[in-house]
């Protein structure tokens, strides 16, 4: 799956979501309880803010000696006997992965949910070459099973979904002939997974954080089988993108505590793994042979620019959960694998402003993202920043807006005509005032008075009343 | 104290009377007021559309509008806070960016104004109503401004204030926002108009034109019998029991 998801084009995604009375309803409960939750876990750290600002000062300290630590952890991987490899691009990444499959003649691979082999279309790539791919995450196999349906969340992929509609897709897919009951469907689907644990010859996982110091990974997860998939196959892959990572252990604990909480809203997670090379000769369990791949895919070009800071994120989706217009429109209509407001900064940095340039606008500029980010991503900052160039660099703006911007412009900075201007607006605006208001404005206007009323420009201006009183202060 | 009055484009234009009230509040605390009169747009509508060529403009039109200020007082959260971005939107002309950091310096959002600056806690209104006090996104995050507002009414005589459920959630303006997503801002306010009439408050109170242009004209056409009202209007009021 890749990083742009469903063909149609931005309105027809909103207009789809905006209709989907179901998918809203899940949505603004999801958000009302991990909102709830996430509160009360961070107030018992006490000090949230000073978290916050320990968890940006670990990030930007990682991004800006990333170099040295992308080292370290290489070199420690490989002295635990792992294999390294750096890719630049999503095909580089995806014929390691494809080659060392070859290598092992493997037939089946299990895997665990991993952001970034969805940007590269891993699945894609593997299932050419004839591999069965098997995602072992609860929401992942539920989209999988149901025809490679897009993730509509970040850390809930499947929230769009009710048990209803998952029990459908099991009974048409998989024969399933047990309840919408939620403990029913989880008891078939680890039936299920089992098996293809048991069966398969690579385990692929992402990657939370890696630990520079002893070239480790580390997996948080809620369900288990991230272990399963790291334990039971003889070859382990890990995929990771270049910032996932961290100097040492310390600073994982710190990364982990707002990770869990600002995700979940729990203190920890069920599972928290870590992994460090393939299993030694005295150990029982855990791969034969380790690989990790870090993939670049167009990180390293947004390094010491404006959006540096957008890769401190540590896919919480903290800023999906507090934001209104993914409340209201879901997950897909971002059209991208990282959405909500998140999405809209990462989505054009990774992929282009072209198909792309609608993203920025789809916020309020409310700021709740940038409040709620757990490592202080400035996130509406950076949508300004994009719609910044979208207009003055790449010019995608419309021409209509273009020329709106231009007479602003010319306006605000002649303040005679600008007072001539404002002065003339209630008497323009009559023939569409009724009582006091508008209802139905004209030309740029329609679109506020398709759905509000707009009040009528006062008769007279609070400058006039300014003034005429003081010329009548003057007269006393 | 003498202070020079930004009243904001939407404030002059639409809302006179939250002005008006704005001056009579300063005057009863001993200010001087002054408005100049070269002010016209702090340029939030282009800064936040990405036409920042054009938003430079208005920023030094109203820099140099409030240049001789001793303070700058305005009734506005949103516009008070884009004020203080005018560093960040200058910082390749030095010379302006020093001029911008002596206008943030000096400007205050009206309740920040009077509660921090002024000392004041009870502006002596009396008003016998049910209200409820709508938090706009820029004034509580970006001036966070929180405080002021909730003391200044909670010492209204007679007001009675309700919480909003949900009162942390953007109404969906967003300044160009509201007509380039009409579709997404107009379910935003909905939700914002839901949760105020969940409260049975006669009035909905705020400290930014926009949300309450917002918010005020999607209760007009949907006939919602919620009157909206500036917060200095508020402050300023008194009547006869």
């Amino acid at each position: 799956m890749p990083l742009r998801v469903g063909e149609k084009d931005f309105q027809t995604r909103v207009n789809k979501g905006l209709d989907d009375a179901f998918m809203r309803g899940t949505v603004r409960s999801a958000q009302e309880q991990l909102r709830t939750r996430k509160q009360a876990s961070s107030e018992e750290l006490g000090d949230w803010e000073a978290w916050r600002s320990l968890g940006e000062e670990i990030r930007t300290h990682t991004l800006e000696h990333l170099d040295y630590y992308l080292e370290q952890l290489s070199d420690k991987v490989a002295e635990r006997g792992g294999h390294v490899y750096f890719a630049k691009t999503a095909e580089e990444g995806n014929a390691y992965v494809r080659k060392v499959a070859r290598e092992q003649e493997a037939k089946k691979i299990v895997k665990s949910k991993s952001m970034v082999t969805e940007e590269m279309s891993l699945n894609d790539a593997l299932e050419e070459d004839g591999l069965e791919v098997v995602e072992t995450d609860l929401g992942e196999y539920i989209l999988q099973v149901d025809d490679h349906d897009p993730p509509s969340h970040i850390v809930a992929p499947s929230l769009h979904k009710n048990r209803a509609q998952i029990k459908d897709v099991f009974a048409e897919k998989k024969d399933y002939e047990d309840s919408d009951n939620a403990n029913d469907i989880t008891r078939f689907v680890r039936g299920e997974l089992r098996e293809e644990f048991l069966d398969a010859d690579i385990g692929i996982t992402g990657c939370n954080f890696a630990v520079a110091e002893s070239g480790s990974i580390s997996l948080v997860t809620n369900e288990g089988n991230a272990d399963l998939v790291t334990a039971l196959p003889k070859t382990q892959i890990s995929v990771m993108s270049m910032e996932r990572i961290v100097p040492t252990w310390e600073e994982l604990d710190v990364m982990v505590s707002l990770l869990c909480r600002s995700a979940v809203g729990q203190k920890l997670t069920s599972y928290i793994t870590t992994l460090t090379g393939p299993k030694g000769e005295e150990e029982i369990d855990g791969p034969e042979d380790f690989h990790l791949v870090i993939v670049d895919n167009g990180r390293s070009d947004i390094l010491g620019t404006q959006f540096q800071s957008a890769l401190h994120c540590i896919r919480c989706a903290a800023c999906v959960n507090v934001c209104p217009v993914y409340r209201h429109v879901g997950g897909h209509a971002y059209g991208s694998i990282y959405n909500g407001p998140i999405g809209a900064v990462l989505t054009p940095l990774l992929d282009g402003y072209e198909n792309n340039k609608d993203l920025p606008y789809a916020s309020s500029l409310c700021a709740a993202c940038t409040e709620a980010c757990p490592v202080k991503i400035p996130l509406h900052e950076q949508l300004i920043a994009h719609r910044q160039i979208i207009t003055e660099k790449e010019k995608l703006g419309s021409m209509p807006e273009k020329w709106a911007m231009k007479m602003f412009g010319t306006g605000v900075s002649a303040p005679k005509l600008y007072r001539l201007a404002s002065k003339q607006a209630h008497r323009v605006m009559s023939p569409w005032t009724k009582g006091s208001r508008i209802s139905n404005g004209p030309g740029p206007l329609k679109a506020w008075t398709n759905f509000r009323d707009l009040p009528a420009p006062a008769s007279e201006r609070f400058r006039d009343w300014f003034a005429n009183r003081r010329r009548s202060e003057f007269d006393e | 104290m003498k202070v020079s009055l930004f009243i904001t484009c939407l404030g002059d234009m639409f809302y006179p009377n939250a002005g008006k009230a704005t001056v009579e509040l300063l005057e009863k605390f001993d200010c001087t007021v002054d408005f100049p009169e070269q002010q016209t747009c702090c340029g939030q509508p282009a800064f936040n559309s990405g036409y920042h060529s054009d938003a430079r403009k208005a920023a030094k039109q109203t820099i140099e509008a409030f240049k001789d200020a001793a303070y700058v007082v305005t009734p506005s959260g949103s516009c008070a806070a884009m004020l203080h971005e005018y560093s960040h939107l200058l910082k390749d002309e030095p010379q302006w960016q020093q001029e911008a950091d002596a206008l943030s310096a000096k400007s205050y959002e009206l309740t920040q104004f009077l509660v921090d600056v002024l000392q004041v806690e009870n502006t002596g209104a009396s008003f016998h109503a049910k209200a409820t006090y709508h938090t706009s996104c820029h004034m509580s995050r970006l001036l966070q401004v929180t405080r002021a507002p909730q003391t200044l009414l909670g010492n209204v005589n007679g007001l009675e204030m309700v919480d909003l459920s949900h009162k942390h959630d953007c109404c969906g303006f967003g300044g160009t926002f509201a007509v380039k997503m009409p579709e997404i801002s107009k379910e935003m306010v909905d939700e914002k108009v839901n949760c105020i009439q969940a409260t049975e408050a006669d009035i909905l109170i705020g400290a930014d034109a926009g949300c309450l242009m917002n918010i005020g004209g999607r209760m007009s056409r949907e006939e919602t019998p919620v009157k909206v009202m500036h917060i200095a209007e508020v402050l300023n009021h008194t009547e006869e029991r």
